[in-house]
C-alpha cells in the first residue's frame, strides 16, 4: 500500500469505472454520488474524463483522467528522422499548430549551433503570433458556448478562416503548416500576404470587440465567471501553470517578455495582462487582452519586416552532433518547452515535450473541491487546454 | 349538433393551424434567424431557401423507432407530450385573433391560460420521472422548480393588465386597449417582467438550465426520440408562439391599429393580419434574447425570481391599483 | 444607477447579434459554390513521371512510409549522338497512399529531379479506402491542377536554381 493511499477514495474511484454516468449511479456511503464526466462530453476540449465525488450540488473531490488521445509522441519521435519529427509536431496543440514547430526547431538549431537569418526569426515571428490569435479565438468563443451564449463560438470561426486561410496562403497548410526548417523555414512569403495580414488584424480587434461587448461586459457572464475557480497565485505555481492561468493568477511571467530568445519578439512593443484577482473571468479577459495584443505585435513586426534569405546553410541529411538542450516558447496554451537529446544520429535519441495543459489540467483535484456542478464547467472551460496538448 | 359540429371543426382548425405557426416560428427564427445572427445561412437545401426543412425534420423524427426506456413507467412516460402538447394548443386556443376569430372566450380566459401554462409544467416533471433516469428526473426536478417560480412573475404581470382593463376576458382587453392606450405603455413594468417570465416559462436562455446546463444530454428529454420528441418540440413552439400571442393581446393591443377602427368584415380579415405581424415580432423578441447571452446559473435564477420579479410584480399590481382607483 | 449601468452594457449583446443579422454571410454554399484555394495550398501531390529517375528519396523521407515504388532497369538513349546506350531506371509503379499521407511535402522537397508537385486540388474523397492508393496514371493526372509558383513579398532573396536534367 502506499503511504496515505484512501481506500475509500479508490473504492470510489473503481466504482466511477463500472458506471456508466447516464444510468444508474450508486451512493457509495453517505458521502455521496461518483460522478463520470466521461471521455464523450460537451464541455471538454476532447476526451478528458473527469471523475467527480458530488455530495448534492457540491464536489467532494475531483480527478482528471487523461491518455484517452495518447498518441505516443515521444516514442515516435525516437524512430523519426529531424524533419519526420518537425511534421508530428504540429499536431500536439493542434488549434496554433505553427507554435508547436517553433521551440524543436530552436532546440535543433542550438545542437547544430546555427542561427536562422534575421528574416526568418522575424516571419516565425509573425506566424506563431497568427497561431496564437487562431488558438485564443476559439476559446474566446468557446468559452461563451460553455456558459451558455450560442453564438460567440460562430463567430469565433467565421473570423478564425480568415487567420487561416492568411496561414494557408504563406504555409499550405491551414492547420498544419510544416513551416520552419532547421536554419529558417520553408519558402518566403507570397507576394501581397503582408497588406493581406494588416488587412486582417482590425477584423480580429472587430471581433474581440464583440466578444467584449457579448460575453465580458455582460453581466450575466460576469456574475457567473468572478469569482468561480480562484486559483491562487502559490497554489499556480506549486501545479506549473503557464500561461494565460498563470498571468490570471498574478503571476507575471511573459516569456516572450522576460527570457532572450532569437525570435523578434524584442522589437516590437506590447503589453502583458496580469490580473490579481484569480478567477475565471480573469483567465477569460487575460487572452482576451492577449489576442489585442497578438495583432498590434504582427503589425509592428511586418511594417519593419527585414529584408534577406531566409535559410541559414543546412546539411541537407540533418545529423545533430551529442548533446542535449531545452526550449521553452510562451505558447497559447501556456509554457510549452522541448528537451532535446541526441546521440549523433538522423534520429533524436530522446525528445521530452512539456506540454501547458498537462499542468493545467492537473491542478482540478485542488480546485474542483468545494465547487457547485454548475461552477465545474465554467472552471474547466476557463482553465483552457486541448487533449492533443494533454496526451500527446 | 351544432354544437358538436362547432367543436370539432374548431379542434381540427386547431390541429391545422397551431402546428403551422409553430413551424413558422421555428423556421423563421429557430433557423434563420439564428443562423443570421451567427452569420451563416441556416438550411438552404430542403426547399427554397429551405423552408421545407421542417418537414424534412418532421418526417425524420416519425420514421424513427419508438423508444421505452427498460422499467420506465410507460404510462407516465407516454401521457407526458400528450399533456405537453394538449396544454399548449390549449393555450393557443385561448388567443384572439380578430374581433370575429377566437377559439374560445372564457370570462376568465387569462387566469385560464396561467393555469393552463401551469399544468405544461406537469407535462415536464412527469417526463423527467418518466424516464427512468436519475438524470432526467434531477432534470425533471430543476425545471419543474424553475417553471413554478417564474409562474408567480408571470401572472403578477397580467394581474396589473387585468386591473387595467377590469376584466379578465382576453376580447374584453383587446377592446379596453382600442379605446385607449396599448397597456405597454402604463404597463412598461408589467411588460418586462412578463417577457423575462416567459423566457423562462420556455426555458430559453438565459434561464435554460433544465435543456443544456448538464450532467448530460437533455435534461427531462434524454430519453424521448423519434414521434415523442417532436411532440415536445412542438409544444414548446406551440408555447411560445402562444406566449408571444398573449403578450400581444395584453399589452400590445391585439389585432387592433392605432387610429384605424376595425369592425365586421374588415376586422375579420385584416385583424388576424396584424396580430401575426405583432406576434412575430413579440416572438422575434425572445428568440433574439435567446441567441444573444448565457445561461443564468440555478441559484442565481431563483434570486432572481423571488428576490426581484415577485417584489417588482407586486408592487406593479399595487400601484396599478391605486392610480386606477384615484385616477 | 450602477445596475442601470451593467444592465445597458449586457443589453449590448444584442446589438451585436442584430447587427449580425443584417450583415451578409460568409458561408460558401459549397458545393454549389467553391472558394479559391491559395497557390500553396496542400491538397494532393502530383507526379512528372518523366522527371522521375526512382532514386527512391520520397519513399526513405516519407515520415509514414507511404509511397510504394518499383522500377526497372532499361536501356536509354545515349548521351551524345554516337554514344552507347545508358542504364536508365523506369517507373514501374508509383503509389502514394492518400489514407496515410500526412500532407507534410518532405517527398516533394526532397526530390532532386522535380518530379513531385503540389497541387490544391482537394476534392477527391471516395467511399473506399482501397481507392485512396492513387497509381502513378493518377498522380499524372494531378499535374493538371498544378497551380504556378506565387512571386514573393518585398525583401525575399531571389534565388535561381538549375532546371532540371531531362532523362
Amino acid at each position: 500500500m502506499k503511504a496515505g493511499y484512501d481506500e475509500r477514495r479508490a473504492a470510489d474511484y473503481m466504482n466511477s469505472q463500472l458506471v456508466d454516468g447516464r444510468v444508474n449511479l450508486e451512493l457509495v456511503d453517505d458521502d455521496g454520488m461518483v460522478l463520470n464526466l466521461g471521455p464523450q462530453h460537451p464541455a471538454t476540449h476532447g476526451t478528458l474524463r473527469i471523475v467527480v465525488k458530488l455530495d448534492g450540488e457540491r464536489v467532494v473531490w475531483a480527478e482528471p483522467v487523461c491518455g484517452y488521445m495518447h498518441r505516443g509522441y515521444e516514442k515516435l519521435a525516437e524512430v523519426r528522422t529531424y524533419p519526420q519529427v518537425n511534421t508530428l509536431l504540429n499536431r500536439i496543440d493542434w488549434l496554433g499548430s505553427f507554435c508547436n514547430e517553433v521551440p524543436f526547431i530552436q532546440a535543433v538549431e542550438q545542437l547544430l549551433e546555427v542561427e536562422a537569418p534575421e528574416r526568418a526569426q522575424w516571419i516565425r515571428t509573425v506566424l506563431f503570433e497568427l497561431g496564437r490569435i487562431a488558438n485564443l479565438m476559439v476559446f474566446l468563443g468557446d468559452m461563451g458556448m460553455q456558459l451558455g451564449a450560442i453564438t460567440p463560438p460562430f463567430l469565433a470561426f467565421r473570423d478564425r478562416e480568415h487567420v487561416l486561410d492568411l496561414i494557408e496562403s504563406a504555409t499550405g497548410g491551414r492547420f498544419h503548416p510544416y513551416y520552419n526548417r532547421v536554419g529558417g523555414i520553408k519558402e518566403d512569403l507570397p507576394k501581397g500576404w503582408i497588406a493581406d495580414v494588416l488587412a486582417t488584424m482590425p477584423r480580429v480587434r472587430r471581433f474581440c470587440d464583440e466578444m467584449e461587448e457579448m460575453l465580458a461586459n455582460n453581466e450575466i457572464f460576469r456574475s457567473r465567471t468572478r469569482g468561480v475557480g480562484v486559483i491562487r497565485k502559490d497554489l499556480a505555481l506549486s501545479y506549473g501553470m503557464s500561461g494565460a492561468n498563470a498571468r490570471a493568477s498574478g503571476i507575471d511571467w511573459d516569456l516572450r517578455r522576460d527570457t532572450p530568445s532569437p525570435m523578434a519578439w524584442k522589437h516590437a512593443k506590447f503589453n502583458v495582462a496580469v490580473s490579481a484577482d484569480a478567477d475565471s473571468f480573469a483567465r477569460y479577459w487575460v487572452r482576451l487582452v492577449e489576442v489585442r495584443e497578438s495583432t498590434s505585435i504582427i503589425e509592428q513586426l511586418l511594417t519593419n519586416l527585414p529584408a534577406g534569405p531566409i535559410q541559414a546553410k543546412v546539411r541537407k541529411i540533418i545529423k545533430v552532433p551529442p548533446g542535449a538542450t531545452y526550449v521553452e516558447t510562451e505558447n497559447p496554451l501556456g509554457q510549452m518547452g522541448y528537451y532535446v537529446v541526441s546521440n549523433d544520429g538522423l534520429s533524436p535519441y530522446r525528445v521530452k515535450i512539456r506540454t501547458p495543459s498537462f499542468n493545467n489540467i492537473s491542478v482540478l483535484p485542488a480546485v474542483l473541491p468545494g465547487e457547485n456542478v454548475s461552477d465545474l464547467i465554467t472552471i474547466i472551460s476557463s482553465l483552457y487546454f486541448i487533449l492533443g496538448d494533454v496526451d500527446k | 349538433m351544432t354544437q358538436w359540429l362547432e367543436t370539432s371543426l374548431g379542434l381540427i382548425v386547431l390541429a391545422v393551424v397551431v402546428p403551422t405557426l409553430a413551424a413558422v416560428f421555428a423556421y423563421a427564427f429557430l433557423f434563420k434567424a439564428m443562423a443570421h445572427m451567427q452569420q451563416r445561412l441556416g438550411p438552404m437545401e430542403a426547399g427554397p431557401h429551405g423552408s421545407l426543412q421542417l418537414v424534412a425534420e418532421a418526417i425524420k423524427w416519425v420514421q424513427k423507432e419508438d423508444l421505452f426506456p427498460r422499467r420506465a413507467d410507460r404510462l407516465v412516460f407516454g401521457l407526458a407530450p400528450i399533456v405537453a402538447i394538449v396544454t399548449a394548443f390549449s393555450m393557443c386556443a385561448l388567443i384572439p385573433v380578430s374581433n370575429a376569430v377566437v377559439g374560445a372566450a372564457p370570462s376568465m380566459g387569462l387566469f385560464l391560460f396561467a393555469a393552463l401554462s401551469g399544468v405544461s409544467s406537469l407535462a415536464i416533471v412527469m417526463a423527467g420521472w418518466g424516464s427512468n433516469s436519475k438524470f432526467s428526473v434531477l432534470g425533471g426536478l430543476r425545471a419543474a422548480a424553475q417553471l413554478l417560480a417564474y409562474e408567480i412573475p408571470l401572472v403578477l404581470a397580467l394581474l396589473g393588465v387585468v386591473v387595467l382593463a377590469g376584466s379578465a376576458n382576453l376580447v374584453s382587453i383587446v377592446g379596453a386597449q382600442s379605446s385607449s392606450l396599448w397597456f405597454v405603455f402604463p404597463q412598461i413594468v408589467g411588460f418586462t417582467i412578463f417577457m423575462i417570465a416567459a423566457q423562462a416559462e420556455l426555458t430559453q436562455a438565459p434561464f435554460d438550465v433544465p435543456v443544456a446546463e448538464s450532467e448530460l444530454v437533455a435534461g427531462y428529454m434524454t430519453e424521448y426520440s423519434g414521434f415523442r420528441f417532436l411532440m415536445f418540440f412542438i409544444a414548446e413552439l406551440a408555447t411560445a408562439a402562444a406566449l408571444s400571442g398573449l403578450a400581444v393581446t395584453c399589452f400590445l393591443g391585439g389585432w387592433n391599429i392605432p387610429f384605424v377602427e376595425l369592425t365586421g368584415t374588415l376586422g375579420a380579415v385584416v385583424g388576424p393580419l396584424v396580430f401575426f405581424v405583432k406576434l412575430m415580432i413579440v416572438g422575434f423578441l425572445i428568440f433574439w434574447i435567446r441567441f444573444s447571452f448565457p445561461r443564468v446559473r440555478e441559484d442565481q435564477l431563483h434570486k432572481l425570481a423571488w428576490k426581484v420579479l415577485v417584489p417588482l410584480g407586486l408592487a406593479n399590481v399595487a400601484i396599478t391599483a391605486c392610480l386606477k382607483v384615484w385616477m | 444607477m450602477s445596475f442601470i449601468k451593467s444592465a445597458a452594457k449586457s443589453l449590448a449583446g444584442m446589438k451585436v447579434t442584430l447587427r449580425n443579422m443584417t450583415r451578409r454571410s460568409e458561408t460558401v454554399q459549397y458545393p454549389h459554390e467553391k472558394s479559391e484555394k491559395a497557390n500553396r495550398a496542400r491538397g494532393v501531390i502530383a507526379l512528372e513521371q518523366a522527371n522521375c529517375t526512382v532514386c527512391m528519396l520520397c519513399v526513405r523521407e516519407c515520415p509514414v512510409w507511404c509511397i510504394f515504388i518499383e522500377g526497372y532497369k532499361d536501356q536509354g538513349p545515349p548521351r551524345r549522338p554516337g554514344g552507347k546506350p545508358r542504364l536508365a531506371q523506369k517507373l514501374d509503379r508509383f503509389d502514394i497512399d492518400y489514407s496515410l499521407c500526412m500532407y507534410c511535402g518532405i517527398c516533394v522537397e526532397v526530390c532532386p529531379f522535380d518530379a513531385l508537385f503540389w497541387s490544391a486540388e482537394h476534392e477527391y474523397s471516395e467511399p473506399h479506402i482501397a481507392s485512396l492508393l492513387h497509381d502513378k496514371d493518377q498522380l499524372q493526372h494531378w499535374m493538371t491542377t498544378i497551380k504556378p509558383k506565387v512571386e514573393l513579398e518585398d525583401g525575399a532573396e531571389v534565388k535561381t536554381r538549375k532546371p532540371a536534367r531531362e532523362g
